[in-house]
């Protein structure tokens, strides 16, 4: 034990000892000032949390896909004999081709349309936040709720939709909403726009905020018009955003699974099948675990490349 | 090149009436500066004359045209930002051009242009960098360059230099003003910094409340302020008043405040006869009041006591206090004074003001 330094007179010196008592609080201490075992440890409920939810569900997920597991029957190792089925499946191809078509064109408006509200939506206007508010509406209602009730909107038999066209005079017979494959595809693409819009809307209205309007006003004197405002100026400050909102949005809707299982289950005939609801077609409701967990990994390649697309261009952007 | 002429300018949000009865001729290759505190509507009166801001009542003309109803864009005139508004996304190059290539002009003299600038300017190097990567300064001259390429009839400046450092500030401000020689185009300033008015303009033009309150040349302004404000808010450190009592025969009038006694010289006298017997506001610029000395007369000299000594190496303010009155006086940097000293003061007789109580106009 160290004493108190030499020299001093009597109390003029104080040095702070350990107090026998304070011992076990200081083992605590000093293992909390370890920076090593202080973070393992904030760090373990995360470990634990993402290995017991994400990371064992994928692996066996993986294992699954390569073995002819199904309801009531322990698998064995098939090597990649799901996957070559699936492939040579027409029913896999017009899923895969379905997921494509689905996630373009469903992106592709739901990025025109958020943008046009979000740009709508940045100017001044009396009940600007109420209406900012609900447009949050389709995004809030549960998925289910809101797909039940489109599909009663797009019903064969009481569709008010047809009601409307056909009352006012746009149509003379009723469209086959969901009971042609067409249709329902796009059906289905209408409907997640619907959804899926709002979040582009505020998530893009977000990115606008952060715009300077100096920038528009310097624009508009340099002569540009509001397209070129838009363009040149708008346009290049919120792509950074834009490719984030993209991403989220492609991966969301091409693993997209409750409104196309709710609208049409796959139907007509198999005709808007995406690879989620295929994957839980053969490998719950017809058992064939293996075959059906091979269908979903299928989406793995295509959202891998998507990430990846994303990291390089923001990583880019940054460093410009 | 062109003038500029607000006439009955008024401007009104939903409760707010931020310019009132504007009128102002600004004459070719004029040097014009529009200053007050903040929320006096200089800001407004400008953005008015870029076409940022609707006008509710009266006319603009820059040159032969009214532009009230002009966009922006058509109005030939270029601002410069208090945050520059340089195009984030956009090399120093680009954002110099963007206003040329949104015109149309051909490339070479595109390039000729932003070259010039870039030259006048001294920024030749950096015109590949983007805005983030420059310095305050460097950014505030390719908001200039960006200005100055498009060869407009007018320049509007958004306080340019308050997000400058001080000591840069002082720097762009005489860069400013070479520019401004060297280009000769009328030029609309606004600032809430009365120095940089005072050096800058031509002519300065004080606003409060959205009121025009005086427009002159700077020295006007600082030696003859039409009221107590513009007195009081041209010139650092600011005019010392003292409430006095206009006392006396018409041959030897006098200032009475409390704690204050002073004659009223000649050259004010008969304007401040019908005052007699009334209560006026005596205004004193601190370089006006010295210490006195034997050459003083008696009746412009007054007992006051050290209240704060503030040197600044080429000069000391005394903050004194003469009865409930505080004052600065601006003297020697010779004069070795403590707090709690007494001082005699004597005011210069030719440079006093004198101000209505009630319209607080000179007198």
């Amino acid at each position: 034990m160290k004493k108190p330094i030499a020299g001093g007179t009597n109390g003029a010196v104080v040095v702070a000892l350990p107090h026998p008592g304070t011992r076990r609080a200081r083992g605590l201490t000093r293992f909390l000032e370890s920076e090593r075992l202080l973070a393992s440890l904030l760090l373990a409920p995360t470990v634990v949390l993402l290995g017991t939810f994400i990371a064992y569900p994928f692996v066996s997920g993986v294992w699954l896909s390569l073995s002819d597991t199904s309801v009531g029957n322990v698998g064995h190792f098939v090597g990649l004999k799901n996957f070559a089925k699936a492939w040579d499946d027409s029913i896999f191809q017009q899923a895969f081709r379905n997921t494509f078509f689905y996630t373009f064109w469903a992106t592709i408006f739901k990025l025109a349309l958020g943008m046009w509200l979000a740009l709508l939506l940045n100017r001044s206007f009396r009940g600007k936040r109420l209406v900012r508010a609900s447009m949050l509406l389709p995004f809030i209602i549960p998925t289910v709720l809101s797909t039940f009730a489109w599909r009663w909107m797009f019903d064969p038999t009481f569709s008010v939709l047809n009601w409307l066209l056909f009352r006012t005079g746009f149509i003379v017979n009723k469209i086959p909403f969901l009971s042609d494959g067409v249709y329902g595809m796009w059906c289905a693409i209408v409907v997640n726009t619907w959804r899926g819009m709002p979040f582009f809307a505020i998530t893009l209205l977000a990115g606008l905020q952060t715009i300077n309007p100096d920038l528009h006003e310097a624009a508009s004197l340099d002569g540009a018009n509001g397209w070129q405002r838009f363009w040149h100026v708008t346009w290049p400050l919120l792509k950074p955003v834009t490719l984030v909102v993209v991403v989220f949005s492609i991966i969301q809707t091409f693993s997209d699974f409750q409104l196309i299982y709710v609208l049409t289950g796959g139907g007509p005939a198999n005709a808007t099948h995406l690879l989620a609801t295929y994957a839980y077609q053969v490998g719950v409701a017809t058992g064939l675990l293996g075959e059906g967990a091979a269908i979903s990994l299928f989406m793995l390649p295509v959202l891998f490349v998507v990430v990846w697309v994303q990291l390089r261009y923001l990583r880019r952007l940054e460093g410009a | 090149m062109a003038q500029v002429l607000l006439k009955d300018l008024n401007k009104k949000y939903d409760e707010v009436h931020a310019v009132k009865d504007v009128n102002l001729h600004i004459r070719d290759k004029e040097f014009i500066v529009l200053v007050g505190p903040s929320g006096c509507g200089k800001s407004t009166t400008l953005r008015m004359v870029a076409g940022l801001e609707e006008i509710t009542a009266g006319e603009i003309a820059i040159g032969d045209r009214v532009v009230n109803d002009l966009p922006p864009k058509d109005r030939d005139i270029a601002m410069v930002f208090q945050n520059y508004a340089l195009y984030p996304h956009m090399t120093v190059y680009d954002n110099m051009a963007f206003g040329l290539k949104m015109r149309k002009f051909p490339k070479a003299e595109i390039q000729k242009r932003v070259q010039d600038a870039a030259e006048i300017l001294g920024i030749q190097d950096l015109l590949k960098r983007k805005p983030r990567q420059l310095s305050g300064g460097q950014r505030q001259r390719v908001a200039v360059g960006r200005a100055i390429v498009r060869h407009p009839q007018v320049f509007l400046f958004d306080e340019p230099l308050s997000n400058l450092d001080a000591k840069l500030r002082v720097q762009m401000r005489v860069e400013l003003k070479r520019l401004h020689d060297r280009l000769e185009t009328t030029a609309i300033y606004v600032t809430h910094d009365q120095v940089e008015a005072m050096t800058l303009g031509d002519r300065v033009v004080v606003m409060k409340d959205g009121w025009i309150q005086q427009v002159g040349e700077p020295l006007e302004l600082y030696t003859k302020p039409s009221n107590r404000f513009v007195a009081g808010f041209i010139g650092s450190p600011a005019m010392n008043f003292v409430d006095v009592g206009i006392q006396g025969s018409d041959s030897s009038l006098t200032a009475q405040g409390t704690g204050i006694r002073l004659a009223i010289p000649p050259v004010n006298a008969s304007q401040l006869g019908p005052y007699k017997g009334q209560r006026v506001t005596l205004g004193i610029r601190p370089e006006d009041l010295h210490i006195a000395a034997g050459g003083d007369q008696a009746g412009y000299v007054f007992d006051a006591v050290v209240d704060v000594v503030e040197p600044l190496g080429s000069e000391i303010l005394l903050d004194v206090k003469a009865g409930p009155n505080s004052l600065v006086a601006r003297v020697e940097p010779t004069v070795r004074l403590k707090v709690h000293d007494g001082v005699r003061l004597a005011v210069n007789p030719d440079r006093l003001h004198f101000f209505d109580m009630t319209s607080e106009k000179a007198i």
